[in-house]
């Protein structure tokens, strides 16, 4: 049987604190500067709604943002996605690195393999982004 | 001014498909041709035998794990070496027209550059993209970001429900039925044949061929998306071919118990599949259970996926026939071939997947040198039996524009008769497997060599890495009795697998991602 539900994770070290990196990936409105395809986003309230590159609207609910934690987790409740969360958490590794962890699932589970991969090319973009170099 | 080359790919077609190559359904007149005139490779084989990864290979000339396309999803990296590039550089006027898919379909965000450039027109930033100036795109239907669904959107809005849709609301590659006896991805497609994607890819070629000076060198590519399910022709095509009147394929044993006897002498995903307990990758509907196939439906598929190619050879037949009011023709080297097989009723199974077996890995290859240049050094008409793949591809284009083939390459020019294969080394062909999908992995290597078919595992999700197939292509050419466990052939086994694993080509130091279905 193919798995209807699917579970995909992503990870990205950087030298730098986990703030800086939290600063871009915690701020809901900054998504358009670090994924690539994402025109704009709308934030109302715990709604983010993002327009991408090919036009479509995707509505989410955010549900985390933990600062202390540096936890983001949200869901994308377009029609196509029968269940959907991902999970971003910004750790600190204590030696002037940290590691970002972008973890998705979704059903249907193609889904989780389509955000992944953009989250995954997201994070990569991360240290031209930040200035920042990324650490084998 | 030099030879110019006409590359014609289709997607997902067999060997036995063409009448040059004994196939009784389509009638394939321009094909045959060309093979009368040229070389026919009666061993021909893909380096993988799905879409990204084979088509990576065909424009790198590299094997998967050096190129790092190891499966559908994984794009190619835009630096990546292209053959089209090299020609480029070298003077050639360049173009792909059809389906190019080395970057996935799956795109919401269009972060891919084949994607995004639908919207946007037909020359790459930059100039050009894999050495590409001219890429207008096109796959099995309607949906999708290329520029035939925009220019269908746009001029043809109400074909866009003709076509069956490859892909369900489930996002699952569809398992919807239809025809006249349910078989799987087979749809009526009342939808105008000038308009269907074959038509509209011969006309896009002969635009852009219509664009370059007499005097250019050429290099261009045109991918046709079929015979590559849906099964989906235009209706008014369909009466070409009587499914009734089909044969049911050689390997199609009909007896239910026979069929079942042959997959259970084999690793065991293979019957996995067929009772539809494991799907290992997106290739197939995971809805469809094999099982179900029944031999009217395998006669329906054969008979559309026949109309398709004779669609396929006759829209080749008008671009030949453009090339020559150009007065181009004795300088054009033409060389038709596909991006891998289709089992097509094979063994009770349909679609493809990590199965190494002629139906998916015997491909058609004909190449009809420039007339041009056959005072030189290519004979008429020939047949070569000895083993090449489409890593032979690149080099070739390379000889045939005079350009030593560079070093990144791994095939060698394509041999013109057999004299030459043997003089030059062709001796065996690999064909390699790896999916890693939702926590099943599958991983083959397969070795085409003399008259065996090894095909050795990798540890994963249905094996422990001691399975394997071996086939005696002359004794047993359906590929039905596996012999890897047969004491009587346990000394060759053991230096075909020695070979197999010998031969592996160098890995690309890092692995590229998974980022989509397809």
């Amino acid at each position: 049987m193919t798995a209807r539900r699917g579970s995909m994770r992503h990870a990205i070290r950087l030298a730098c604190p986990p703030d800086t990196v939290w600063d871009v990936v915690g701020a809901p409105e900054r998504l358009p500067e670090w994924w690539e395809g994402v025109e704009s986003c709308i934030v109302e309230g715990d709604e983010r709604t993002i327009q991408t590159r090919s036009g479509l609207p995707m509505p989410e609910r955010m549900l985390t943002i933990d600062h202390s934690l540096r936890r983001f987790q949200y869901r994308i409740t377009a029609p196509l996605f029968v269940e959907h969360l991902s999970t971003i958490d910004v750790h600190d590794l204590r030696d002037g690195t940290c590691l970002t962890v972008y973890s998705v699932d979704a059903e249907p589970a193609v889904l989780a393999l389509v955000i992944s991969g953009a989250a995954r090319a997201a994070l990569n973009h991360l240290p031209e982004l930040l200035g920042v170099d990324r650490v084998p | 001014m030099g030879r110019k080359i006409l590359l014609v790919t289709t997607d997902q077609q067999r060997y036995d498909t063409l009448a040059c190559n004994g196939g009784t359904l389509s009638r394939t007149p321009v094909i045959d041709g060309l093979a009368a005139e040229g070389v026919r490779y009666d061993r021909a084989h893909p380096q993988s035998v799905v879409c990204m990864p084979s088509r990576s290979t065909i424009v790198t000339g590299q094997h998967p794990s050096t190129h790092g396309v190891w499966m559908n999803g994984v794009p190619l990296p835009g630096d990546a070496p292209s053959v089209a590039e090299v020609l480029r550089l070298a003077g050639y006027r360049t173009a792909l027209v059809g389906k190019a898919h080395f970057e996935p379909y799956f795109d919401p965000f269009l972060r891919f550059e084949e994607n995004l450039l639908s919207t946007e027109g037909t020359t790459p930033h930059g100039g050009s993209r894999r050495g590409f100036e001219h890429l207008e795109t096109a796959a099995h239907g309607a949906m999708g970001p290329l520029h035939y669904c925009q220019w269908l959107l746009r001029e043809h809005p109400e074909a866009l429900g003709m076509y069956c849709r490859a892909i369900d609301d489930s996002l699952q590659v569809s398992a919807a039925v239809g025809g006249d006896t349910g078989a799987p991805q087979v749809k009526v497609n009342p939808i105008d044949r000038g308009i269907y994607h074959t038509d509209w890819v011969a006309d896009r070629t002969i635009d852009w061929l219509d664009s370059v000076d007499a005097d250019d060198d050429w290099f261009c590519w045109m991918s046709f998306p079929d015979p590559h399910h849906p099964w989906d022709p235009p209706e008014s095509e369909v009466g070409r071919v009587d499914w009734r009147e089909v044969p049911l394929p050689a390997g199609y044993p009909e007896d239910r118990a026979t069929r079942e006897a042959i997959i259970d002498g084999k690793p065991r995903h293979w019957r996995a599949w067929y009772d539809g307990t494991l799907v290992s990758n997106y290739e197939a509907p995971a809805d469809w259970v094999p099982a179900t196939l029944t031999p009217d439906q395998v006669r329906e598929v054969n008979a559309r996926n026949a109309v398709e190619v004779e669609l396929i050879d006759e829209a080749l037949g008008r671009v030949l026939t453009r090339i020559a009011e150009r007065g181009w023709d004795d300088d054009v080297d033409v060389v038709f071939t596909t991006d891998h097989g289709e089992l097509q009723g094979d063994f009770g199974l349909l679609f493809k997947g990590p199965y190494h077996v002629d139906g998916l890995m015997r491909l058609p290859l004909v190449w009809r040198p420039a007339p041009s240049s056959r005072a030189d050094d290519v004979p008429g008409a020939s047949v070569v039996s000895r083993p090449v793949g489409l890593v032979d591809l690149a080099p070739t284009f390379c000889a045939i524009a005079g350009i030593e083939p560079p070093e990144w390459m791994q095939g060698k020019p394509l041999p013109v008769d057999d004299v030459d294969a043997e003089a030059r080394g062709f001796d065996k062909v690999l064909t390699e497997w790896d999916s890693e999908l939702f926590g099943t992995d599958v991983h083959l290597r397969t070795m085409m060599r003399d008259r065996w078919v090894v095909t050795a595992y990798l540890p994963g999700t249905s094996h422990d890495g001691t399975e394997g197939e071996l086939y005696d292509l002359v004794d047993d050419p359906l590929q039905q009795v596996n012999r890897w466990d047969d004491p009587a052939v346990r000394p060759l086994r053991d230096d075909l697998v020695a070979d197999l694993w010998d031969s592996q080509p160098p890995v690309r130091p890092e692995r590229l991602a998974l980022e989509a279905p397809v």
